[in-house]
């Protein structure tokens, strides 16, 4: 018996227009952790996709599972296989209980008519026994902390006679102490010969659980490596094809008033007790995890999430906070996390989204639009950022996301705001847009402007910033000055390992 | 107890208390046998339409044109059983039949061509309906068969009140009881009912559901095939009830029958919903409409006030839902360390 599980030779996929594989060659030995490791648009998702039957490969590619040549596979097929996947959005149904969802896939696979409340819980309690995990059957998933439904999603997946686990990027929302649990698990399942594919960019956790990384670059395969072999800035040089050097953001605070003030803003279920302050010129990164009140302090600058308490001053002038208008003409600006739903109407022009803002400004007689400054206005706003659009009239979602993000940034710049917040600036961006999207930030900073970041992204956060936030349930736990941190350090305190 | 707190169908239930007590105090005869018994026959109708109404909501979707399907089954069913006899069996079997049929083009459409639920019904509505008036001409019967009428005065038990006049339970509502019974069934105890849920609860995009190996198709022709049953029954529930069939008297009644089931507690969002709150959500429109009679307050009144019980009851579970929501972020009680 060979020790592969599953090997591919010369996998290509292209969608219209876009070679998403290009001849990768790809092996996962039974029992093994594997790590599959990209940018974004690297070719991971069609990969994973590839395994689990759900995309069928160009001609010429290979597959074979357990000695056996694989042709035509179906999503049914793979499942036979063993070949389980976890997708990001865990496929769990909220509105059900633990044991159902557990014993959901089991039963429809039995091709049973009946069920009953106690079988379902034996089920569960089975997968659950299997890796040393105990869960509440009948609550609500819904109900459940992020770290849990992911245990309830591999539970399910345990219930089929599982080979190869596959979980897209597992870890995103989970605090240090639930990705401790996760691992107990993937370890446990590999004393059972079950093997697990991670896929993930965020490097510190690659090393922690896997034994070997394939790293994919542009649809292409880099090449698969021991993770002894490998360190933060190999594998990062990998994956981007390029030495990323964060120069630290250094910043003299003047010795005057603070630009923005905030004292003691709480406001129940969303954070408490917050205070800080932002000097002009200063970038502040505020980070911390999925659900520790980032985001919705966030929007409570922005007018857009009414505080319960605490002051706000910008310029030593209190802000009401009650409406977005307020605070736009006050002189903050907001970018969202997610720009295609909040952030800019997708099928209108570049230039609308970019006037959008600032538009009663351009105003002539009788409250018409000047169409002379209109374009004059776009035209000098895709220069400064350096926009890539065929037109100003183009839609803003036929380009590319960092262009998009550029657009935003325009729509906010434009305003000419005294503190901009940035909630997320590069997700979904490639690292050479990456860079320059934190460029125009910093210049943006040292005109004067008080930049706020919200991220996960701690080497985003490190390289940017001058100052970090970190916020964990709702409070901020840690002030830490860029300058005298590491990157690593900054992690530390986001996942909370000294607690 | 801190679980019945958090469950819509408490609050239901308590508001149905209150206005028993409320009507009660204003109208003692109000709380009689005979008038629960009353009350139970008479929302049968509507109520076999809610509990059809309440499996397509827990599967995610809106069906409107479930009045229409009802009228064509009944419509069909008595120029049937008035041109050529036929007995109470043949009745629903011709309205289920219909139903059935209706059901399935519905479930059809919304799955080949995934056009959203309430957007089909609107249209399959309006065609059902429009194609009765085109047919019947929009006549009216009067006359139904001898043996229709008897049944439908049939007594599971009967009882006296003081004036010897004799009351009972009908079999319209053990009609209703039957088709409560075969809902709670498949919902509680068949992998379909699991089906629905799941579906319903992973939203717009499905893919959760389909991953699971749910065959969402059969799911969708269940779902709108139960949907046409409740409705043809229900339709031949009604015909036994008032004895006469017209075309244009039970469309306009979706959205009450609507109202009900979300009173109860089911979301239009899907994945969520009980027989029991379906059930609470039916008397309590009920109980209003009766109480209201029993207090001689104008008939126009009706509308306003079934309007706002409906408004407060769907704002009180926002603001629920919102608390929840809101809830999500664990705030730390007191800074330590």
């Amino acid at each position: 018996m060979s020790d592969l599980f599953l090997s591919m030779q010369n996998v290509s996929k292209r969608y219209t227009g876009v070679q998403a594989l290009d001849q990768v060659d790809f092996e996962i030995r039974r029992g093994e952790v594997h790590c599959l490791a990209g940018e974004n648009g690297s070719g991971k998702s069609t990969l994973i996709k590839i395994i689990s039957g759900v995309v069928q490969p160009d001609g010429g590619s290979e597959i074979v599972v357990e000695e056996q040549q694989i042709t035509h596979q179906t999503s049914i097929e793979s499942m036979r296989l063993g070949i389980e996947v976890i997708y990001q959005d865990l496929s769990l149904f909220p509105n059900m209980t633990v044991s159902q969802n557990i014993a959901l896939n089991e039963i429809i696979e039995n091709k049973s008519r009946l069920v009953a409340k106690k079988h379902e819980a034996e089920i569960a309690q089975a997968a659950m026994d299997r890796v040393g995990v105990n869960l509440p059957l009948g609550e609500l998933v819904g109900d459940l902390s992020m770290g849990d439904q992911q245990l309830v999603a591999i539970c399910r997946a345990l219930t089929s006679d599982v080979r190869l686990l596959i979980m897209d990027e597992p870890t995103t929302a989970l605090t240090r102490k639930e990705i401790q649990g996760l691992f107990r698990v993937v370890a446990e399942l590999k004393s059972q010969g079950i093997a697990s594919m991670f896929v993930s960019h965020k490097l510190g956790e690659i090393f922690e659980i896997a034994e070997r990384v394939t790293v994919l670059r542009d649809g292409r395969k880099v090449g698969t490596y021991s993770c002894s072999d490998l360190d933060d800035a190999k594998l990062s040089y990998l994956m981007t094809g390029q030495t990323v050097e964060y120069t630290p953001y250094n910043f003299e605070a003047a010795k005057q008033q603070p630009l923005l003030e905030v004292r003691n803003l709480s406001k129940k279920g969303n954070f408490a007790d917050v205070s800080f302050a932002l000097a002009p010129g200063e970038i502040l990164g505020v980070t911390g995890l999925l659900g520790s009140g980032r985001t919705e302090l966030a929007l409570s600058l922005f007018g857009m999430n009414r505080p319960d308490s605490g002051e706000v001053y910008l310029n030593g002038d209190r802000l009401s906070l009650g409406s977005v208008g307020k605070s736009v003409r006050a002189g903050i600006g907001y970018v969202p996390e997610n720009r295609l739903v909040q952030g800019l109407v997708m099928p209108q022009s570049v230039g609308r989204n970019i006037v959008v803002t600032t538009v009663r400004r351009l105003l002539a007689k009788l409250g018409l639009i000047d169409r002379d400054r209109y374009r004059e206005n776009i035209d000098e706003w895709i220069d400064r950022l350096s926009i890539k659009v065929p037109s100003a009239q183009s839609p803003v979602r036929t380009l590319s996301g960092g262009n998009q993000q550029r657009v935003v940034l325009a729509k906010w710049m434009a305003t000419a705001p005294k503190v901009l917040i940035l909630d997320g600036p590069t997700v979904g961006i490639d690292v050479a847009a990456k860079s320059a999207i934190h460029t125009i930030i910093r210049d943006l900073a040292k005109s004067g402007v008080g930049v706020i970041i919200i991220s996960d992204e701690v080497v985003e956060v490190h390289g940017t910033c001058n100052r970090a936030l970190v916020m964990n349930r709702g409070r901020i736990k840690a002030e830490l000055d860029m300058a005298s941190t590491s990157a690593h350090e900054l992690q530390d305190a986001v996942q909370q390992v000294s607690v | 107890m801190r679980r019945l707190m958090q469950r819509h169908e408490t609050y239901v239930f308590l508001a149905v208390v209150a206005l028993t007590i409320v009507v009660t105090a204003l109208n003692p005869n109000f709380f009689t046998m005979e008038n629960f018994l009353d009350i139970l026959k008479s929302c049968s109708f509507l109520g076999i339409m809610a509990i059809g109404v309440l499996v397509v909501l827990i599967s995610g979707g809106v069906d409107i044109s479930f009045t229409a399907v009802a009228t064509v089954g009944q419509y069909v069913m008595a120029v049937v059983i008035t041109r050529y006899t036929g007995n109470i069996a043949l009745a629903f079997a011709i309205a289920i039949a219909i139903g059935l049929v209706l059901g399935l083009i519905n479930a059809a459409l919304i799955y080949f061509f995934n056009i959203p639920t309430i957007i089909v019904s609107i249209g399959t509505l309006n065609v059902f309906y429009g194609l009765l008036i085109v047919f019947s001409g929009g006549k009216w019967i009067y006359t139904l068969p001898e043996w229709f009428r008897k049944f439908a005065e049939t007594r599971v038990f009967t009882l006296f009140n003081s004036n010897g006049i004799p009351y009972g339970l009908s079999i319209v509502t053990l009609i209703w009881i039957f088709v409560i019974v075969l809902a709670a069934l498949i919902l509680r105890y068949t992998v379909l009912g699991r089906s629905l849920y799941a579906v319903g609860g992973c939203g717009f995009d499905k893919g959760p559901a389909e991953r699971a190996g749910i065959n969402i198709f059969r799911v969708q022709v269940f779902v709108y095939t139960f949907m046409g049953f409740t409705a043809g029954v229900a339709g031949v529930v009604q015909a036994l009830l008032v004895q006469t069939v017209a075309p244009n008297s039970i469309v306009g009644k979706e959205l009450n029958v609507i109202a009900a089931v979300v009173l109860g507690g089911a979301s239009l969002a899907g994945g969520a919903g009980t027989i029991v709150g379906t059930l609470l959500g039916v008397f309590l429109l009920a109980i209003l409409s009766n109480g209201l009679t029993l207090m001689r307050v104008p008939s126009y009144w009706y509308d306003v006030v079934i309007g706002l019980v409906i408004l407060t009851s769907v704002s009180a579970s926002a603001l629920q839902q919102r608390r929840k929501g809101k809830r999500a972020i664990a705030v730390e009680d007191a800074q330590h360390g």
